[in-house]
């Protein structure tokens, strides 16, 4: 294929693993490309970014990416980012995780990441189901909806994970979908250049096992679903619980300014470091 | 111009769907791999807002910049 005709993403991406694995109409290539879009406008030096991922479909994106990847142990990503941040506090760390990574099996290093509010961009693909190991019902699946574990609808309340985000302390939050891809990338953006814990929900279509047993069979109808059941923060915000069943609210739903927790970490090294060296941490870096 | 890139094509018809100028056609034909490709039938109705590029899970579209055409 003659380069020139290539898409503008192409540069960044390991071209001899594509077609990368994902399901024909899978939200994952979406959101690769609206993180690409958003790196570029927050104006991210590709060479230094870091990208972390754990397991998961979702949580194959990093090893896709030309640059620094680093593809974790299942519910980890942000354990394992918050070792990079702090060894190399210079350096862009954004996480790649999905509904299951993050809020099942890491639901825990979500919340406290999200508490000591270190300078990490996660963005969590939210398709509503595990789609990796064959449809079981995760901590976001909408009640009602059918995965293989639960043949007669799942029967617990699901996670909002942008409110749980927020509540534990990140100071950058929103949600959009993949059917919105502008704002989805134009929030990512944000994220970027939050100096503090960003958390970008991306609710995305697994057309695979979240569609086919939930009665929508193409990647089109689900992203009719999710832009159809969309509604803004500020819309719901007046209307009543009974009204807002089923919607996705979509918006920004943080946004403020934080002492970040590598700043604070290096500050006090920087008082307490009996070497004298306040950049001791990062000696593995130095030539010397 | 628009291109899509055959080898990377999934045929999801995302881009059929979704651009505004409904300026794709899926093809008749099924190519080597199966799919149908979507074909820039009214590629002059194309506004270049690059939606499609954007919304392509499978990274196989390019769309010349406004400049460039
Ligand atoms: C410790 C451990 N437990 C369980 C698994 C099996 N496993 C792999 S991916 C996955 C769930 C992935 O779901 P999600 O994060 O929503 O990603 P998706 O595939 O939907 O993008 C599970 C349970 C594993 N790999 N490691
Ligand atoms: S199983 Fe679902 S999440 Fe995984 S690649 Fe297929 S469509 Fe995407
Ligand atoms: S650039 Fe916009 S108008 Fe042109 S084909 Fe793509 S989506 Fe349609
Ligand atoms: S969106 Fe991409 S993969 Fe899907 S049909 Fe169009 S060109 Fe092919």
């Amino acid at each position: 294929m003659d380069k020139t005709r290539e898409s503008r993403f192409m540069k960044y991406l390991r071209r001899e693993r594509l077609p990368h694995i994902y399901c024909a109409g899978c939200g994952n290539g979406i959101v690769i490309n609206t993180f690409l879009n958003a790196m570029e406008r927050a104006e991210i030096d590709f060479e230094n970014l870091a990208l972390v991922s754990g397991i998961g479909c979702s949580s194959r994106i990093p090893g896709y990416m030309k640059c620094d990847s680093l593809h974790t142990t299942h519910g980890r990503a942000i354990p394992f980012a918050t070792g990079l941040k702090l060894a190399n506090p210079d350096l862009d760390v954004v996480v790649f995780t999905g509904d299951g990574d993050a809020a099942a099996i890491g639901g825990n290093h979500l919340i406290h990441g999200a508490r000591r509010n270190i300078d990490l961009t996660v963005i969590c693909i939210n398709n509503s189901i595990y789609g990796m190991t064959g449809g079981q019902i995760s901590p976001t699946s909408p009640e009602g909806s059918y995965g293989s574990t639960a043949p007669y609808g799942a029967i617990e309340r699901p996670f909002s994970l942008s409110k749980l985000a927020k509540a534990a302390g990140a100071t950058y939050v929103a949600r959009w979908t993949t059917a919105h891809p502008l704002q989805l990338s134009k929030a990512m953006e944000k994220g970027l250049k939050n100096r503090g814990f960003s958390f970008i929900e991306a609710m995305s279509q697994c057309p695979t096992y979240f569609g086919r047993k939930n009665r929508m069979k193409s990647p089109i109808d689900m992203l009719h679903w999710m832009k159809d059941s969309s509604i803004s923060k500020r819309k719901a915000e007046k209307l009543d619980e009974s009204e807002i069943q089923g919607k996705i609210i979509v918006g920004e739903f943080q946004n403020r300014r934080e002492p970040e927790f590598s700043d604070k970490l290096c500050k006090l090294i920087g008082e307490k470091c009996v070497t004298g060296r306040p950049s001791s941490v990062r000696s593995a870096y130095e030539e010397d | 111009m628009i291109t899509v890139n055959e080898n990377l094509c999934k045929g999801c018809n995302i881009c059929t769907e979704f651009c505004p100028r409904k300026v794709y056609e899926q093809s008749e034909k099924l190519n080597k791999k199966g799919v149908r490709l979507p074909v820039p039938k009214n590629e002059d109705k194309c506004k270049k807002c690059g939606i499609c590029a954007l919304m392509c899970p499978d990274q196989a579209i390019k769309v010349d910049e406004k400049n460039e055409s």
